[in-house]
């Protein structure tokens, strides 16, 4: 299967650098380094802060860069290999630029049966998003399909970023889409 | 409570008594009904008296495997000079389960004093709850409550001024079913490939950090307080008469296609039956329940009449060829492509399997690929045949059990209903051959 078949990204041309080509500025500095300093506390191992630390790049930069990537490992005492190869098990890190708004339908069997497949349309109508996991040509939609979010009781939840919405219909796709343009 | 629902007059809420109640979020409102108690009262106990009272309790594992948690908690030995700890898992994903978010979203204090309660009891000093990437909601109000706690000193080096350390901590997945598995979710909080493990060594004896651990699920843990507060006796109270290997309450999620989807939460020996159509409302108007998964879609089909003899606890699900499992609830209707759904469920396991063993990176694809093919109506008589030799092969031989999870929904499906797979395959026999004229 494709990686789009199962759910994920498709990577644009160039993702060697950030966005827009610019060189790597470094994420843990300031108030981020201290706040990843306290994370440490929390564990008997440097490796056990990979996690939170990767997710603090992706909140801060959106995706995960190779150069994030290697920076995290200098923090951590891993080797950069070893970081993407965490990085890569893991489907919520976007190892590519993604749009400005993430949108994650969730298709499963339970929400499969309550309709899930017609909410998928309308997010791919109303975005202008070609097909799933290639971002919109205005940069702001990406739109994939997501294994079973743990709503299946309020088919079918869709994730906007960090935004958890259950019970979206077709009909509701439009409107809910007006809150982020 | 059946949330979002009022709660039914047949229910029995004591987990879920406070969903819906927005006050009950914060350490005041969680105070006021009585929380921490419990935690105080356990703090003044021996760790040893602790687990007694959760093994007299009855309590069993509410993830999924059933296993006592009182003699869980048993086996990690004190004194042994070793740091232990204690893992929540709250990566709730099993398709039809959505039971661990409400209780973190509505009573997280509940979670983070069952977690104290069972570290204190394995001699740990630190809990990690592990919840899944996606729960933003749950881990924010978790966070909440945990920095409230340690605020008022419920938390910290001197716990409740017992002179005990009692550390919780939220870690946040990344999007992976498999993490919800005990030992993979060990090697995620280490920072590794969520990979399962090869047991012997059982978390036990060397879990994460290489050190004895215990891993809880949400809702385990959060049954513990109110069995302290209450006593073991109470607790064995919910339960049929005949049967005292079930006890408690117990949550159960339900979705598909039924009229009042929710949490609904029951005594273990409740009629299946009575749940499915009073409880819950039955089916949508003009349809009828085709096909009933009583416990996330790892558990194997039922019929309507196996479902309807059932009665709600360990044993009484495993009677009616099913099992208990988390209780994810999922009701298929006589709309539905049920062959659509079971394939949708492999795809599930293909995309979710870690790909360590060979049967299950190439059995659940390899399925995927079959049952697809049937539901779109190119499928072959033969490809039912080849569909139970790959589960066959699935099952029993891997290292953890996402692949025989995989084959159990076609196994079911093929047994049971049969007639779905093959009408589909003999529309398409028919179109290949065209009438004579």
């Amino acid at each position: 299967m494709s990686i789009r078949e199962m759910g994920g990204v498709e990577a644009p041309a160039d993702t060697s650098h950030g966005r827009h080509g610019e060189p790597h500025q470094p994420v843990f500095v300031g108030t981020r380094k201290q706040e990843l300093d306290e994370l440490l506390t929390r564990y008997p191992s440097k490796m056990a802060a990979l996690l939170p630390a990767l997710w603090m790049v992706q909140h801060d930069r959106g995706w995960v860069s190779e150069d994030a990537m290697a920076e995290v490992a200098g923090l951590l005492d891993l080797t950069p290999a070893y970081v993407k190869g965490v990085v890569t098990f893991y489907t919520m890190y976007h190892q590519h630029p993604v749009g400005t708004y993430f949108v994650q339908v969730c298709t499963t069997s339970p929400c499969q049966v309550c309709g899930a497949e017609e909410v998928v349309e309308a997010f791919l109508r109303h975005t202008g998003c070609q097909e799933l996991g290639v971002t919109s040509p205005d940069d702001k939609f990406t739109v994939i399909e997501v294994e079973c979010l743990g709503a299946c009781g309020f088919a079918t939840p869709v994730m906007v970023n960090e935004d958890f919405i259950e019970s979206v219909t077709p009909e509701g796709v439009a409107e809910l889409l007006s809150r982020y343009k | 409570m059946g949330y979002p629902h009022k709660p039914h007059a047949r229910e029995t809420p004591v987990l879920s008594q406070y969903f819906g109640d927005s006050d009950a979020r914060t350490l005041d409102g969680w105070r006021t009904r009585g929380g921490y108690a419990a935690f105080e009262r356990s703090l003044g106990m021996a760790p040893a008296d602790i687990v007694s009272v959760v093994k007299d309790s009855g309590l069993r594992g509410r993830g999924g495997a059933g296993f006592p948690t009182g003699v869980k908690w048993s086996f990690m030995k004190p004194g042994d000079g070793k740091p232990h700890y204690l893992c929540c898992n709250a990566d709730e994903s099993e398709p039809g389960t959505f039971k661990d978010r409400e209780i973190m979203r509505w009573t997280p204090h509940a979670l983070v004093e069952g977690c104290a309660i069972g570290a204190h009891a394995i001699g740990a000093e630190t809990a990690y709850i592990y919840i899944r990437g996606e729960f933003t909601e749950p881990i924010a109000r978790m966070e909440a409550a945990i920095k409230e706690a340690y605020a008022a000193g419920i938390l910290g080096k001197n716990a409740m001024g017992s002179g005990k350390t009692v550390n919780v901590w939220v870690h946040r997945g990344a999007g992976a079913y498999i993490c919800g598995e005990e030992t993979a979710l060990m090697n995620s909080l280490e920072g590794r490939r969520g990979n399962p493990r090869i047991k012997p060594p059982f978390p036990a004896v060397a879990g994460v950090f290489g050190q004895p651990t215990t891993i809880n699920n949400v809702e385990t843990l959060v049954a513990v307080p109110p069995i302290l507060n209450n006593g073991a006796d109470w607790y064995k109270k919910f339960s049929r008469s005949d049967n005292p290997k079930s006890t408690g309450t117990k949550l159960y999620s339900v979705c598909g296609n039924i009229a009042r989807p929710g949490n609904y939460e029951v005594p273990m020996g409740f009629p299946f039956k009575d749940f499915l159509y009073d409880l819950c409302g039955g089916p949508l108007p003009g349809r009828k329940f085709r096909a009933i998964i009583p416990g996330g879609i790892s558990v194997p089909i039922q019929t309507v009449s196996e479902a309807e003899a059932s009665l709600m606890d360990y044993e009484g699900f495993v009677a009616q060829g099913t099992m208990l499992g988390s209780g994810g609830v999922i009701v298929v209707d006589d709309a539905q492509n049920l062959v659509k759904f079971i394939a949708r469920a492999a795809r599930f396991f293909a995309h979710e399997s870690c790909a360590q063993c060979t049967q299950c990176r190439e059995g659940t694809a390899w399925t995927t690929k079959i049952l697809e093919r049937i539901a779109a109506g190119e499928g072959t008589t033969e490809d039912l045949d080849t569909l139970l030799e790959i589960a066959d092969n699935m099952t029993g031989k891997t290292i953890c059990v996402l692949s025989d999870s995989c084959a159990t929904p076609v196994v079911s499906g093929l047994k049971k209903f049969r007639s779905d797979f093959e009408s589909l395959i003999k529309k398409k026999t028919h179109h290949l051959v065209p009438a004579v004229a």
